[in-house]
């Protein structure tokens, strides 16, 4: 479904990501686990094409998507919930949710996606007329992926969900992620949480220093000595 | 009609009627501004350099051509528009500060411009023949301030006003969205100096004169100051901003030499209580229809009444 070749991405002098190749097929949830500054955001930044890459090549459902830009991405079908939630602050719940439906003209599509988010997500309903600045952290997760939802993408870029989340709360974003993919939507998920983003994962990078280090069934990598002992605490 | 419209006019105060003009030219350049500014969040400083696009475009249209004044108004507009969207086009990749910066070095760009043309006739500036028109000038300011005042609201509220919004929001979260960053933040660059270019010819006819040099970037800080003091991003904001700045130095005239001191103050003051202008983070719409009866007072509010 999505395939990422030989894909390069300097900052200045920096190489921030180094020939990384990487593939999610139709219906998985795919990981990409390592440290801090390892690369992982830079790829999903440079799938949805918010960032520029230097060399390399993005293509979705046999579609080159190297130089398209983001908003003509998105309307393919592929949405990313930004690092940090990155919600709309001085707007309320509803106007977030309207928001994510930017790119649907159909204003019946556009509330059904609504609702359809209010199931997923009950607290939203409650919360739907308050500003998005006042949610707590995992609310304002909850309506980072139920906006990005709002467009029905057939894959979703999950950038750091458990970011600064209550251990609880993590588990359940977590379950809902699994929703999400046993509705029918292919998930690529970026995660330090390395934990937790094997345990829902079919497959998995590990990425160092831009440079995928290891890849392959999430169970294996779980059990791998090397990944246990350097992202497992073990 | 045009002849009863005359008689209105020449009988009222003139020292009166140029501050009711000074008010209406400064709303509708206070909501171009808030266009660019308030809503879509990306800090201009050159507003009046666009105002005097258009200001020059109008005062050539009148002397070289005869044109109705209410086709020059569009094609003053329309003009500065278009230079507005080729400016926009480069630097709005740019933000914050640096874009601050760039329209500033703008903005000197064509003051100097316009003190070196012929056309213009250089640093003595332009004198401005009477408008082709039967409506008086203070009139015609008032029906453009109006008509700005309604096309903004509607623009607001509209989905194109949402995507700016969502841009001043945040860019990235915005693109995320599917909202095509670049071709929004033109649009809203052409319209809010469209909005600047109209008031800059509809100056330059009231007052009969114009020089590059009144356009300098105090007046651009006077603009901005407008809609930072109404709150950004709000219309009724922008209207009450632009009205209390455009006649306080008028009504503070009696303090003599002080009075520029006492304006400044007064801004200081504002900023210090009131942080998000008088009529930041304020719904008009919901507080008037609340205070009507037509909506529920906020749930807060009922809670503590309660208890």
């Amino acid at each position: 479904m999505l395939k990422v070749e030989n894909l390069t991405v300097n900052y200045g002098a920096i190489k921030a990501l180094k020939n990384i190749s990487c593939e999610v097929h139709q219906g998985e949830i795919v990981a990409l686990i390592g440290a801090n500054g390892a690369g992982k955001t830079t790829i999903l930044n440079s799938i949805s094409g918010i960032l520029p890459i230097d060399s390399g090549k993005i293509s979705f459902s046999g579609t080159d998507i190297t130089k398209t830009p983001p908003h003509e991405i998105v309307k393919m079908g592929i949405c990313q919930v930004p690092e940090g939630r990155r919600v709309f602050a001085n707007m309320s719940v509803h106007e977030n949710l309207e928001m994510g439906g930017y790119s649907v003209k159909d204003k019946a599509a556009v509330n059904a996606g609504i609702e359809r988010a209010f199931t997923l997500f009950p607290r939203l309903k409650e919360r739907s007329k308050q500003l998005a600045k006042t949610l707590s952290g995992g609310e304002q997760q909850m309506l980072a992926m139920g906006r990005a939802l709002m467009s029905s993408p057939k894959l979703i870029l999950l950038d750091e969900p458990s970011m600064g989340l209550a251990p609880m709360l993590v588990e359940k974003i977590f379950e809902i992620i699994v929703d999400i993919n046993k509705s029918g939507t292919t998930i690529m998920l970026v995660e330090q949480n390395a934990h937790m983003a094997l345990s829902i994962a079919n497959r998995a990078y590990v990425l160092e220093t831009g440079e995928v280090v290891l890849s392959g069934i999430a169970k294996d990598l779980a059990e791998d000595p090397e990944v246990r002992k350097a992202y497992l605490g073990e | 009609m045009g002849a009863s419209l005359q008689n209105l006019v020449a009988g009222m105060d003139p020292y009166f009627l140029q501050i009711i003009v000074n008010i209406g030219i400064a709303i509708i350049l206070a909501l171009g501004l808030n266009i660019i500014t308030g809503l879509t969040g990306q800090l201009s400083l050159g507003h009046a350099a666009f105002m005097s696009i258009g200001a020059f475009v109008g005062a050539l249209l009148t002397i070289k051509t005869g044109l109705p004044f209410s086709l020059n108004l569009i094609l003053a507009g329309s003009i500065t528009a278009l230079v507005g969207a080729m400016i926009g086009y480069p630097i709005l990749r740019l933000t914050g500060d640096y874009l601050a910066i760039c329209t500033l070095g703008f903005a000197e760009i064509v003051k100097v411009v316009f003190l070196n043309l012929d056309i213009t006739n250089k640093a003595l500036g332009l004198s401005v023949p009477p408008a082709h028109s039967s409506i008086p000038m203070p009139i015609m300011v008032w029906i453009c301030a109006i008509l700005a005042i309604v096309a903004v609201t509607f623009l607001q509220n509209s989905r194109f006003g949402r995507a700016l919004k969502a841009i001043r929001g945040d860019e990235i979260a915005a693109e995320s969205m599917g909202i095509n960053l670049a071709r929004y933040k033109i649009s809203s660059f052409a319209l809010g100096t469209f909005f600047a270019g109209i008031g800059g010819a509809l100056y330059a006819h009231f007052l009969g004169y114009i020089n590059p040099s009144d356009f300098s970037f105090l007046k651009s800080v006077d603009i901005l100051s407008m809609i930072v003091l109404g709150g950004l991003g709000s219309v009724p904001g922008a209207v009450i901003g632009a009205s209390v700045l455009a006649a306080a130095p008028e009504f503070l005239r009696f303090m003599s030499q002080y009075r520029m001191l006492v304006y400044g103050a007064l801004l200081v003051f504002l900023m210090v209580f009131r942080p998000n202008g008088l009529l930041g983070g304020v719904n008009f719409v919901d507080l008037v229809l609340r205070k009507l009866g037509k909506k529920p007072q906020l749930a807060v509010r009922n809670g503590k009444k309660g208890e």
